[in-house]
This record gives structure tokens, sequence and C-alpha cells, in this order.
């Protein structure tokens, strides 16, 4: 019997009122992976992350999380089942403290002793959060926003962890702080990635398999180093 | 000096009236950015059941020999019911109309305010609601200057509910998940907070705060009237504006400023335009900062 995967697109359409963001995406995300989904600035990348969470409503095709049909399930509910996102631009609650967002992270778990050394956890592998721990959100800097952004999404407890764009805006010595950090929590807390990027070179290092979108469909798919050679791929997103 | 000090205490316990009907109005526009012009009428249902239910309690002669429990139940009854009413008028009025222009809400809440208003009329009459008077009838005296058990009463209840406002808005989880859809209700869904949950929870506090505001307001001037919403519920907005609309602390400040301003200007300059001064103050707000005193941004929404 083969694995199945995690999580799975089956030809996804959504949009924002008459204008179509995605027409058709299907993507296979199997359990403890690292996948990338690159392209240019609004081929759908996000969009394809805010489908899957339920923020925008899947028009046409299915979505399945565990096995599970999810195209229905109200947003607020899949953080609950396990499936969760860093959205770009982090948001951060900005008039809330840190120790406040990640409390919020862990809203639907009841277990407070649990939470609060999963509060402690996040300080251990974020000493700078532990430090600023009073400190509104909004007050952080991108790095640090970052980092809370996804010790906030860890707070879920997720089994699927989507990240929209963490290297936005942020120096070359804090993105590979950040990627580190992603390839830690998918090897050592055994969280499945989906990321989505605008920097392929990094995504592709950091996964194992990659998607490429354009204009709103998959037009490539293959293991990540195969990506990293297409020579196509590197005219238009390594930038060679 | 003893003609000041009266004032003072006057204007304290209007202004705390006002701070608690203007918490609903920054509440609620700090989650979903609406101006609910409905929002006096919770007073002024707030204001009739605690009559109907303190004069039940008065008819069957419960009032001399249990005046605690009576207030109590009548607030908790008034307040319960002010707390649907509210969940309902967002369900009917405001919730379809989430995705559409902030101006269709708007008006919408224009018309249920009439609704309400005139729903008030046709249940209750259009003549005044008088509240038992056996309640709170002593009073300390201080040379000039007399405070009422009744005013002291409305103080402390007053401060009670700020205080306990404060505590669940800054100190519990639901609190901060109150400020959190405040702030991005995308986000908030995405750590697993329902907002329509939220939002009814905001409108249900609000009117509460609203009713206790117009239970008090009947026991200290003896009666209340079908229209009592529109002009305490005008100045609490104003209050509200004055704070910075959508900042808490800036609308309890508001509501005690605009209660100062009002007994003040009556007091020592006329009495006749006592309801000018909170206008002029909203106008001069509007006018100079229009972000009010505890305002940061204009754009951006918080709680």
């Amino acid at each position: 019997m083969s694995i199945q995967p995690i999580l799975e697109l089956k030809d996804v359409h959504s949009g924002y009122g008459s204008i179509k963001a995605l027409k058709g995406i299907s993507l296979k995300v199997m359990p403890g992976e690292i996948v990338a989904i690159i392209g240019a600035n609004g081929a759908g990348k996000s969009t394809t992350l805010m489908t899957i969470c339920g923020i925008i409503k899947a028009e046409k095709g299915e979505i399945y999380y565990a096995g599970q049909l999810i195209n229905k399930v109200s947003a607020e509910k899949l953080p609950t089942m396990g499936l969760c996102q860093v959205p770009e631009g982090r948001r951060i609650f900005p008039r809330l403290t840190v120790m406040e967002n990640l409390r919020l992270g862990a809203f639907h778990r009841d277990d407070i002793d649990q939470i609060m050394k999963d509060i402690q956890h996040s300080y251990e592998m974020f000493p700078i959060l532990g430090e600023r721990k009073k400190q509104q959100g909004g007050t952080l800097s991108g790095g640090e926003q970052q980092m809370l952004a996804i010790a906030r999404a860890l707070m879920t407890k997720p089994k699927v962890l989507l990240l929209d764009e963490p290297s936005l805006g942020l120096a070359p010595i804090i993105v590979q702080q950040i990627f580190d950090i992603i390839a830690q929590i998918n090897k050592e807390e055994g969280v499945t990635i989906l990321l989505v990027e605008q920097n392929a070179n990094l995504a592709l290092h950091a996964a194992s398999r990659g998607y490429v979108v354009e204009t709103g469909e998959i037009t490539l798919e293959d293991e990540a180093d195969v990506l990293l050679s297409n020579p196509k791929i590197r005219e238009a997103y390594l930038g060679e | 000096m003893e003609y000041f000090i009266q004032q003072l205490i006057n204007g304290i316990t209007l202004g705390g009236m006002y701070a608690l009907i203007a918490l609903g109005y920054t509440m609620v526009y700090g989650v979903i950015q609406l101006i609910n012009f409905a929002h006096g009428e919770f007073f002024a249902a707030g204001g009739y059941v605690g009559a109907i239910a303190l004069g039940y309690f008065s008819g069957i002669g419960y009032m001399e020999t249990h005046p605690v429990i009576c207030l109590t139940a009548s607030f908790a009854m008034a307040m319960a019911y002010c707390a649907y009413l509210a969940v309902g008028v967002e369900k009917i009025a405001y919730k379809p109309l989430r995705k559409e222009s902030r101006l269709a809400a708007l008006l919408s809440a224009l018309g249920m305010s009439i609704f309400l208003s005139n729903g008030l009329m046709l249940t209750q009459g259009v003549y005044d609601k008088i509240y038992p008077s056996e309640l709170f009838q002593g009073r300390f005296d201080f040379g000039m200057v007399t405070i009422s058990y009744l005013q002291i009463m409305i103080v402390s209840l007053t401060a009670c509910l700020l205080v306990g406002l404060n505590l669940l808005v800054f100190k519990t989880k639901i609190g901060m998940a109150m400020r959190a859809t405040a702030q991005d209700k995308t986000m908030s869904a995405l750590v697993a907070i329902g907002s329509n949950r939220i939002i009814s929870l905001t409108f249900a506090i609000g009117a509460g705060l609203a009713c206790a505001a117009g239970i008090m307001y009947g026991l200290y001037y003896g009666s209340v009237r079908y229209d009592m919403g529109f002009v305490p519920g005008i100045k609490a907005f104003a209050a509200a504006v004055l704070g910075g609309i959508g900042n808490i602390t800036g609308a309890m400040l508001g509501g005690l400023i605009i209660g100062m301003v009002e007994i003040f200007g009556a007091g020592y300059i006329s009495g006749e335009y006592k309801d000018v001064f909170a206008f002029i103050i909203l106008i001069g707000v509007l006018y100079f900062k229009p972000n009010g005193i505890m305002g940061e941004n204009i754009d951006d929404t918080r709680v």
C-alpha cells in the first residue's frame, strides 16, 4: 500500500470576484516533505495557500487534507485540525505583545500547562522573542516578526505548515537563519511544509520537490534538484 | 467652592453613564468599523426592562424587604435581554452586509435605530415610564454638598463595570481574541479564532453596558421614555470620538469629559444649552483632532 498524501489539491479554481487567480491547480504533499511552490509575482502562489486555508473559497476542484475533503470546512476550524499558515507579510497582531501573539496561536487549545511549556519552548527556539516577550508585536523588526509568526503557527501544533514568502524583505543573514529554522522544524518536529517563495534558489535548496506556478496554473513539477538544473527555470527564476 | 464640588460629583455620575454607552460604540467600531447608530436603543431598552422589572418587584413588595436582590436581578435580566437583542440586531441588520460597503451597514444601523425606537413606542406607549422611587432615598450632606446614596450606587457600579471590562479585554484569552479580531480578521481565522463569535460577543458586551447605563439613568432621573436613547446615544458617540474611536480607555475618558462639560456648562454658563456642549466638543474634535485623544491612526483599527 502506498503512502497517502497529507495534502492534495485536484484541479482547484478560485479567485477574487470576477478575477480568476487559480485556473486548475493540482498538487500533492506527502507527509514529512518540504515542497516548494515557486513563481513570479501575481502567479497565484499566495492565492493557492489562502484557498487551502479556506480564506478564499475554492470555486471548483477538491482539496484533501489527511484524506478528508476540506473545501467546505471553515477557515477557523482548519488550524484545530493541524493545518496552519504563516501568511505573507507575517501578519503579527501589532498591538498585542509577543507573549499574547504566541498565546493566541494556541487559542483552540485548553491544556494550559502544556501551552506555557510550548511558549517557553518558543523562547528557547527564538531567544530574541523571550527577550521581547512584553513588547508589542508591531515594534519588532521584520526578522523578529517572521520568527514570531513561525513560533505562533507552531503553537497551533500543526501537522502541515504553509509558509508564504518567509524571506520577503529580510536581510540575507536573517533569511539564512529563518531557513535553518524551517529545516529544523521539518526534521525535529516532523512538520510537513509547503513553502511559497519568489526566491526560487532558496526555496528549491530547502525543498525536496517543487512546483512552478504561472498565471494560476502549474506549468512544471519535479524534484527540486532537477528544477534547479533546468535551464528554463534558471533563466526565468534564478536570474541567469 | 461647594457648588464646584457638587457639580463635580454630578458630572462624574453623568459622565460614567456616557462612558458606559460610549464603550459599545467604540468596541463595535474597533471590531467591524461600523458606527452602530442603533446603539442608543439598547440604552433605552435597558431603561425599560429595568423599569418593568423594578416596578414588578416594587408591586409585590419585595423592594422594601430585599432591595439588593431586586436590584441585582433587574440589572441581570435587563442586561441579558439587551445582550441578546444586540446579537440579534447584528445577525439581521449588519452581518448580511459585512462584505458590502460600509455605508450600507451604516444606513442599516440608522434604520434599525428607528425600528427599535418605534417598536418601544408601540409596545410601551409614548408617555414617561416612572421608576419606583423607594430605592436609595438617603443621602449624605456635607455642608452645601450632597451625595445621594443613588449617586454612590451609580458611580460604584459604573466603576465595577469599567474595571471588569478592562480585565476582560486586557487580561483574558477571549479579550485577547477580541483585540486580535479587531486588528486582523484574516490572521485571527488562521489561528482558529472565529470572528462571528467574537463580533457577537462584542455586540453583547456593548449592549449590556449601555443597558446598565439605561437603568441607572432611569433611577437617576426617575423615569424613562421611548426616545431616550437618541440624545444620550449621540452624546456618548461624541465621547467615543473624543476619546479616539476604537480605543476603550479613550471611550471611558471621553465619557467622563463629556459628562463634566455638560454639567459644568449647565451650571456655570446656561442650563438651556446643556445639550449643546457635547456637540461643540464633537465638532471641535472632528475639526482639530479627528483621531481623538487616545487615537493613533485613523485607518488603523483597534480595540
